[in-house]
């Protein structure tokens, strides 16, 4: 109440951006104090529950990776420190998992960066159906990826498909190259439109008085876009790249799906899941859990050393 | 020079029909492809066609005629809803903090949301997993919207804000003037100003929630909870001769159709939210 009357008398319209700004020093600090109540109650819901269940969690697979635990042999549970991480850095399934997994990210997301550009760029300047372009690639984002990815297997399934009726009835999901095609194929489909979206909100950003008068000056299309829009929308690449990158990284439903891992396509999150889930190894798949995680932090943080200060968390809120 | 410029105008929209037509076209064949396969009957199901020879629905009567597909689908039906409504009650209210509130922790908050939406999640799976079946949320409805809420938050807590930065604010200040404490003035003045962004959010939380797999398909091991995605990957035919193909797209197309109901309905809100809460961060 008390600041409220201070408002009255004292701000003024100009500074109605700002939070609650009174301008008595007792009446401040009692307001401050009733606004970082107010924030930390709204915020402690959420605050709790993200860490309810990614905090302990984590803490916990650090404490599975380092036992034996098996859950087909309970009582032979033991402590054993490094021997998990031992086991699965040897193992060439798990290099292998590797290799696939970052073959997979790098040429999707490549090709979604290509693809995506050329995609916005139409949603962007489309001169008729702008509408239709955005409603209709808006449906691989939203098309749950199992649904998507039951259409492409089936589409390459010998007899039963249209693709592999049009292009010969070799059966290309048996063999690791092939299948990993495909299994890249689906992700880009079903991924490009959301990188295509985030870089149309960077080319909203591109001033078109800017691009007009470079028009006007004689640059070409494809010198506007490398001179004027790539820069301003470096910010925006940067965001699409780090957001599929570590995507692109989780790589699971469409495997599961196309190849369930088998020919040695297994991603390091199928490889996880089936050490876990299929061989009920809680050592070996948290010491994968814990690994992926390391791998996944030191890909944002190779990103964001690159944002410097146009990373999404070092913009606070509040202040516009 | 206008009449060049009118033939220019011409050509440029043909052109644009083309390319439109190229982006309509590849957004649509896969979807196009499974409804097709669901309306086949199982005599031509393998017929390697496009388009069906013989239109049937019997797919669709064999799918509604198992509860594996229909306890999958209400699972399904209410996971996501739940977790939605859960997330953007607890996103709306941090968020409204974030954009309006000043208060220590704050960037702490959005740092942790932000490397949440980078975590890996399978590396949530293993413990999730131990300490669901110790806690017996185990293949229990919370045991999955309990994740859901967690990978949505940042998602709804980034799109809320942004939204609520274009809100003016002048409208919270003049009730604030009246006498409104700041928990009326959010809920009497801002609420409902805000409802379009909730409202947007609300519809991506949820694909992202109907969308999942890895936490369905660990964290489920029966009917009781299996949501769609794995229902459809555990599908096999009603003997062991029968090809599942057919009833997997039927039931594919069913839970398809929610998500172009949004689309086609939603297009703008879609797009102003994704890009909003992406980019401004």
């Amino acid at each position: 109440m008390s600041h409220a009357t201070t408002e009255d008398t004292g701000t003024s319209d100009l500074t109605a951006a700002q939070p609650v700004a009174p301008k008595k020093k007792a009446a401040l600090s009692e307001g401050k104090k009733a606004e970082r109540r107010l924030g930390w109650l709204l915020c402690a819901p959420a605050a709790l529950t993200m860490i309810a269940v990614t905090g302990w969690p984590i803490l916990y697979s650090i404490l599975l990776s380092m036992q034996r635990f098996d859950l087909k042999f309970p009582d032979r549970t033991e402590w054993i420190w490094f021997d998990n991480y031992v086991t699965v850095l040897s193992s060439p399934y798990w290099w292998d998992a590797v290799w696939v997994t970052v073959l997979l990210t790098v040429v999707t997301v490549a090709v979604e960066l290509v693809l995506g550009m050329a995609l916005a760029l139409i949603m962007h300047r489309a001169l008729v159906g702008r509408g239709i372009v955005r409603t209709t690639s808006l449906i691989p984002y939203g098309i749950v990826t199992v649904v998507a990815a039951f259409s492409w297997r089936f589409a390459w399934t010998p007899g039963t498909g249209y693709l592999s009726e049009a292009l010969g009835s070799e059966p290309v999901l048996t063999e690791k190259i092939p299948a990993l095609m495909v299994v890249g194929l689906a992700e880009i489909w079903k991924t490009t439109p959301f990188m295509a979206l985030l870089l149309m909100a960077g080319l909203a950003l591109v001033p078109d008085d800017l691009l007009k008068a470079a028009a006007m000056d004689g640059a070409s299309a494809w010198q506007r876009f490398i001179k004027i829009t790539v820069p301003i929308m470096k910010p925006a690449i940067l965001v699409a790249l780090l957001f599929r990158t570590l995507d692109a990284f989780r790589i699971f439903d469409n495997l599961f799906v196309l190849t369930a891992g088998s020919q040695g396509t297994s991603s390091v999150s199928m490889l996880t899941y089936n050490n876990l889930i299929k061989g009920l190894n809680l050592g070996i798949g948290s010491t994968m859990s814990v690994l992926i995680f390391l791998m996944v932090a030191l890909i944002a943080f190779v990103f964001i050393k690159l944002f410097g200060t146009a990373a999404p968390g070092s913009d606070d809120g509040g202040k516009r | 020079m206008a009449g060049i410029g009118g033939a220019d105008t011409t050509g440029k929209k043909v052109g644009w029909g083309l390319l439109n037509t190229v982006v309509v076209i590849y957004a649509l064949i896969p979807v196009l492809w499974i409804v097709s396969l669901s309306f086949k009957s199982s005599k031509t199901l393998a017929d390697g066609n496009f388009i069906p020879r013989e239109w049937s629905l019997e797919n669709y009567q064999n799918i509604f005629s198992t509860s594996e597909f229909t306890r999958a689908l209400v699972n399904s039906i209410g996971i996501a809803i739940i977790a939605t409504a859960i997330a953007v009650v607890f996103g709306t209210m941090a968020a409204y903090a974030i954009a309006r509130l000043d208060f220590p922790g704050k960037n702490l908050l959005v740092g942790v949301s932000l490397l949440i939406a980078m975590f890996p999640q399978v590396s949530l799976v293993s413990p999730l997993f131990e300490i669901e079946r110790s806690l017996g949320l185990f293949d229990t409805w919370p045991g999955l919207i309990l994740p859901y809420i967690t990978f949505a938050l940042p998602l709804a807590i980034y799109t809320l804000s942004a939204f609520f930065r274009e809100i003016p604010w002048e409208l919270e200040k003049a009730a604030k003037m009246d006498g409104a404490t700041p928990g009326q003035a959010f809920r009497r003045v801002i609420a409902p100003l805000a409802a379009p962004g909730v409202f947007t959010t609300a519809i991506l939380v949820f694909i992202f929630c109907w969308n999942d797999f890895l936490f369905a398909i660990s964290l489920t091991s029966t009917e009781q909870s299996r949501t769609v995605p794995v229902a459809l990957s555990f599908f096999t035919g009603s003997s062991q001769f029968e090809d599942p193909a057919g009833s997997i797209a039927a039931a594919a197309v069913v839970i398809t159709i929610p998500i172009i109901l949004f689309v086609l309905f939603f297009q703008r809100r879609i797009v102003a939210g994704l890009t909003s809460g992406a980019v401004k961060g």
